[in-house]
Parts: C-alpha cells; structure tokens; sequence
C-alpha cells in the first residue's frame, strides 16, 4: 500500500527531527519542569520526603537581602559588561579592518591577541588574574605605587568588586564580539561606501551611521544576545577569585544556585534562583528578537 | 565643463589608465565605450572623486578638483550595482543627498523633529523627493525597501537619488547591464529623455556599442586603458581611426582583408580603383557588402542566418579561403551551403588601415566628400 504523499513527507519530517526532539524534551524540558515543580517545595537533596511550600522561596529571594543582592549583582554586572564589550568590540574590530588595508601583517597579530582571551579557559585565567589583582604584589597595585599612587584591594573590596569582576568579563568577550563584527564589517560591500561618498556622507562619523552601523545590524543583534547571554550566566570569575565575597558583594545568580544547590543542599531554593534566572535570560532574548528582529533584517 | 588631462593610474606595476584626455562639452551627452577590463570604471571613479589619479589633472569649469571629495565636486553618480541602502525605504534613499546637504547632524537625527525650522527643510525634501519619483514614475514604491523591488525598479530609484538634486554631471556606470533586453530598450530611451529634460552633462559607461549609439551625441572609445578615438556616433561608425575601432563599432562585425605586402588592394576585392602603394589592412562592413549578379568579388556560401530585417551570410573567398561577412535583404532566395555567390560594394565604403600602425588611411572615394 502507498501512503498519502503529504503523509509520506509528514513521516520524514518526524523521522529527522523526531530523535533530537524526543532527546531535547527528556535532557531539557523535563528537567526544567522538574526544576520548577522543585521550586515550590523545601526538598533538600537526599531527604525522603518534602512539603509544599507554595511562593516561599521566591518570596525568600526577594526578601532575604542576600538573595537580593544576588539579583542586583547579576543585573550590575550585565549592566555594565553588555554595552562595553559590544561597543569596545565593534571598536576594535572598525580599527582593525582598516588596519588590514594598510598593514595587514600588524592586524593579523592583534587580531590574534585580542581572541586569546576568548580560547584561553576563564579559570586558567583567573590564577592569572588573581596575581595581577593581588593588593600588595599584584603588577596593577604596583604599577599604581610607582605612580604614587595607592591601588585600591581589587577583589576585597565590597564597592569594588563587582566592576572588577565586569571588567574581567569584557576583558574576556571583546575579542568574540570582534571577530564577530569583523566578520559583519567584511560583508559589506564596498559599493555602499561609494554611495554614501557620492551622496555627501564622506566623512567618517557620516559614513559610520549612514553605512557600516545599519549593515552590521543582524551582526548586532547576534552578538548582543550572545553576549547577554553569557553576561547572566557568569560563574567561573565569581567561583575562582572571590566566591561570592566580600560578604556576598560578588555574589550572582549562577554561583547562589550552585551554592545553595551543591553546597547547601538547599534544592527548593536553588531550584527558584533556577527558574528566576531562566525568566531574565528568556525575557532578554526574547524582547531582543521581538524589537530588534523586525528591524535589523531589510525586507 | 569638465577636462580630463593625461590621467593615469596604475595599480603596482599594472597600468590601468594611460595617459586618457577628454573634454565633457557642459550639456552634452558623452558615452564611454570600451570592452570589459579597459578601464572605464577605473575613470568614471577618478571622475568622481572617490579615487586618484596616478599623474594627470581633472578640472572642472576649469578649477583643479584634486583635492575635492565626491560631494564638493557635486557629481551624481549611478552605479553599475545600484548602490541603493537596504535599510531605507525608496523614499528616504532618494532623500540622503538631500538631506546630508541640508541638514546637520541633529536635524538628520530623530531629534530634529522639535525645531520648527528642521520640520520646514523636512517637507522641501519630501516634495523634491516626490517630484523626482513622479518623473521617474516610482512613486508606488516610495514606502518599500529596495529588496522587495525588481531590477528594473532599482534602477530608476538609483536613477531618481542620482537626479533629485542638482549635479555638476551624471556619472552612469553601465547602469542598463543588468535589465533584460526589452526593458533595456525602453531604459535607454527614457535616459535619452531624461538628460534632455534635465540638460545636464552626462558621462555614460558602457561596453555595449549599440547602446552607445542609440544614445549617445558623442562617443570616446577607450581600448586598454587609453582613449582611440571620439567622434560621433556617425563619424566612428563611417571613419573610425583606426583598425581597433573599426572591430570595436558597428552591429556586425567588420571584415579585416590584409592585402598583399608589396601593397595596394588584395587582389579578391580589387575592382580597378586606385589605392595607396603600401601595404594595408582593408576593413569592408559585413552591411556593404552584398550579393550582386555581376559583382568583382567571388565567394562560397558557408551558412545563413536569417535574422529578420536581414540575412548574415557567411562565406570564402574564392580565390584564398579568407573568411568573410557579407549581408543580403531578407528576400534574397539564399543558394544552398557550398555555392557560389558574387558579391558587390561601393568603393567609398572601403576603410584602408596602414598594416603595421592599423591607423586610417584616407580613402581616394572618401577625400572629396571630406574636403
Ligand atoms: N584594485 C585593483 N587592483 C588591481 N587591478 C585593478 C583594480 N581595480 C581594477 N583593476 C584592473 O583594472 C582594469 C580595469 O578595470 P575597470 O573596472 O576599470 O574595467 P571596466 O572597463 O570598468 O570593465 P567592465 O566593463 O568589466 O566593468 C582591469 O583589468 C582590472 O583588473
Ligand atoms: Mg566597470
């Protein structure tokens, strides 16, 4: 017997993206699922039974002023990382394609230089880091004495630490967000340039708003949830130098949850930080494709 | 009027442009014919601004624009790929120029709605706008980004940014090679339309010598990154400069004959007139050659192509084989492949080359009409 054509090409359809989806469902979906039952309960890990307790670990994240300051912090630190890594990368990344014109040997090399951050791994990193920032011995501080000049404790200091760990952040993402716009920057063609000369936009401010800045909007919009993305999820700067210290002055979301979670065992209430987290990232990439899809895409 | 005086540029060791002098006439419209890779892109570019010469001078009204950028030179330009920017509607691409000259930075941003006075200069704009898209018959489109309009579309609104505002000249860069025939036809005489409306100096790139002479009041030839020869469509056509021309104008491809090295007329096409004693290249358009009963020149039918208004006919000379075009009316009864024809011509429509320099050679037939 042969089947119905629009059932043969239906049963295709389901045999390719069947397996992934059913793989996507039980990995991601149920988990979340069971993630969010847990975060109306006080079920701690290993215990053998738990009790419903309705909105009483939001509610506790919200009042206790620590889990608030784990929500603050987030937002800071994304606040400040998001905008500055993005505009430092297209920066960059504008410098160095015009760079290659004229040396293009010299580009090459930066280029490089400003990946290495992205493949090096943030912990490796982060000893590094660590040495540099230290109060006493650290270069920073001791650049900063040979200039007269008292350094501050980087990672100690409860008003400094959040701007430090941000700036390590984008010290990290710069070069993905310009390998990104570079990529972005090539595409154009040149011919628009051309144009833009001809129509009186010569000048490089001009040229910049009239050309490269439109044509690199779905670059834009990539790199920008990207690099939000990555901004609300940052765990292994707080982890390795400050664990959340001074008095939970670096505290953020992911490391509350992994400190809750496998420190304390507390799953109920990590599993609330869980699903507020999921809200904020969700939220995010969702406004971003919604207001910025429709415009950056010019059909 | 604009002068082009021994411009070069070379690109390394490759020398793009060698030593091109042209005059635009202000008004005029001038065609810059030439195969693909000679050059003339490389000019138009130089013309504008928006690249420099290697030596040379370009003047406009007789002041050195060297220095000048695209803009200060006001030039209006059309490029071979329209250009047009994907983000704006028709409306505000035809607007940029406009706007960029005047307007400021803040009476271009979004900011400029609260004085009085940007909101003025923005309604003169909106007007010009819409009376250059009423010209060029676009006005539809006005509300549309450029990707959801067709080839031809584009075309007219890269035209209208080029013309809604004032220009010292129009610098067209092949802007028809992209459009399929029929509308290529309907294009080139609405821009013949358009520049006389407008009367304003046009530059007109092109590789396609039919459209050059359609359109043009007066063509420059360029082969290899040098200027052959300008003239009129008529005057390349009836006395091109050289043997290179001659190839280069003309719907179907010209006949080149060497004649024998000791000189004058090679012997196939010798009908008894006087010719320069030196040896020659002979060059006989395929359209003045024709069948004729008791014609001097023997030939042998390879094929007909019946092309409508006329049959191109290919053939050898009887006596060498030389392969030749010749052309019959459309009512001619065309002998079967392998007979033989005689053809006929007026010996004024003979073009005599000098062999070695492929430079004209003045007819005896063509010296008391020229005198
Ligand atoms: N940036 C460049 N570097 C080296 N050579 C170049 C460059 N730009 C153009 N050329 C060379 O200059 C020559 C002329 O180029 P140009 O674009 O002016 O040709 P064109 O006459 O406009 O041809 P077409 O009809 O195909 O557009 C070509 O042989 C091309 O290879
Ligand atoms: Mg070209």
């Amino acid at each position: 017997m042969r089947l119905n054509r629009s059932v043969r090409e239906g049963l295709t359809d389901l045999l390719l993206a069947g397996p992934a989806t059913a793989v996507m469902v039980l990995l991601i979906f149920l988990p979340v699922g069971i993630v969010a039952v847990l975060s109306f309960t006080d079920y701690q890990f290993g215990a053998a039974s738990f009790r419903w307790v309705g909105w009483d670990n939001y509610r506790a994240i919200l009042a206790d002023p620590f889990g608030r300051r784990a929500l603050v912090n987030t937002l800071t630190y994304a606040a400040i990382t998001i905008p500055a890594s993005i505009s430092l990368g297209l920066l960059v990344a504008i410098g160095l394609h015009g760079l290659t014109r004229h040396q293009p040997r010299l580009a090459a090399v930066l280029r490089a230089v400003y990946f290495l951050p992205v493949a090096a791994t943030l912990v490796a990193m982060a000893v590094a880091w660590q040495m540099i920032l230290h109060p006493t011995l650290g270069l920073v501080n001791q650049a900063l004495g040979a200039a007269g000049l008292e350094g501050p404790s980087w990672l100690s200091d409860r008003a400094l630490v959040i701007w430090t760990l941000a700036a390590i952040g984008i010290w990290q993402s710069v070069g993905y967000n310009m390998v990104l716009f570079l990529a972005g920057l090539a595409a154009i063609p040149p011919h628009l340039y051309d144009a833009a000369a001809v129509d009186g936009a010569d000048r490089p401010w001009d040229r910049f708003w009239t050309v490269t800045w439109p044509m690199l909007g779905p670059v834009t919009l990539f790199v920008t949830v990207v690099t939000a993305t990555s901004a609300f999820r940052v765990f292994e700067t707080v982890a390795t130098l400050t664990q959340g210290g001074p008095a939970f002055a670096s505290d953020v979301l992911v490391y509350a949850i992994y400190r809750e979670g496998f420190v304390y065992f507390k799953a109920g209430h990590a599993s609330a930080l869980t699903m507020v987290f999921f809200a904020l990232v969700l939220l995010f990439t969702a406004l971003k494709f919604r207001v910025l899809e429709t415009q950056v895409h010019y059909r | 009027m604009i002068e082009l005086r021994n411009l070069s540029r070379h690109y390394g060791a490759t020398r793009v442009l060698d030593g091109v002098s042209l005059t635009l006439e202000p008004g005029r419209f001038t065609a810059l014919l030439g195969p693909s890779g000679c050059g003339k892109s490389t000019l138009l570019r130089l013309v504008a601004g928006l690249d420099r010469p290697s030596t040379g001078q370009i003047l406009f009204d007789g002041r050195d624009v060297a220095q000048e950028s695209p803009s200060e030179r006001n030039v209006a330009m059309v490029f071979q790929a329209y250009a047009l920017y994907p983000h704006l509607t028709v409306a505000q691409n035809i607007a940029l120029p406009l706007a960029m000259r005047r307007l400021g930075r803040l009476g271009r941003s979004p900011l400029g709605a609260l004085s009085p006075a940007v909101r003025r200069t923005r309604a003169t704009l909106a007007r010009d706008v819409r009376a250059v898209a009423e010209l060029l018959e676009i006005v539809p489109l006005l509300a549309r980004k450029p990707a959801q309009l067709s080839g031809g579309q584009q075309q007219r609104v890269a035209l209208a940014r080029a013309l809604v505002r004032d220009p010292s000249v129009f610098l067209l860069d092949e802007p028809l090679s992209n459009l399929d025939a029929r509308l290529r036809i309907q294009m080139r005489a609405e821009l013949v339309a358009l520049h006389r409306r407008t009367g304003h100096t046009f530059l007109y790139v092109t590789h396609d010598q039919a459209e050059a002479m359609a359109m043009a009041e007066r063509i420059a030839v360029m082969l290899d990154g040098r200027i052959a020869q300008v003239g009129s469509p008529r005057a390349l056509y009836e006395r091109p400069a050289t043997c290179d021309v001659a190839g280069f104008i003309g719907a179907h491809p010209i006949n080149l004959i060497p004649g024998p090295p000791e000189g004058g007329l090679p012997p196939a096409l010798a009908s008894g007139q006087p010719a320069p004693e030196r040896p020659l290249v002979v060059g006989l358009r395929p359209e003045h050659l024709t069948p004729a009963a008791d014609g001097p020149v023997q030939g042998r039918l390879d094929r007909v192509a019946f092309q409508g208004d006329v049959q191109v006919l290919g053939l050898r000379l009887e006596a060498d084989g030389t392969p030749l075009r010749a052309t019959a009316p459309p009512d001619w009864p065309a002998p079967d492949a392998g007979s033989a024809v005689r053809l006929g011509y007026r010996p004024e429509h003979l073009h005599l080359f000098d062999a070695a320099h492929g430079t004209r050679i003045a007819n005896p037939g063509e010296e008391s009409s020229c005198a």
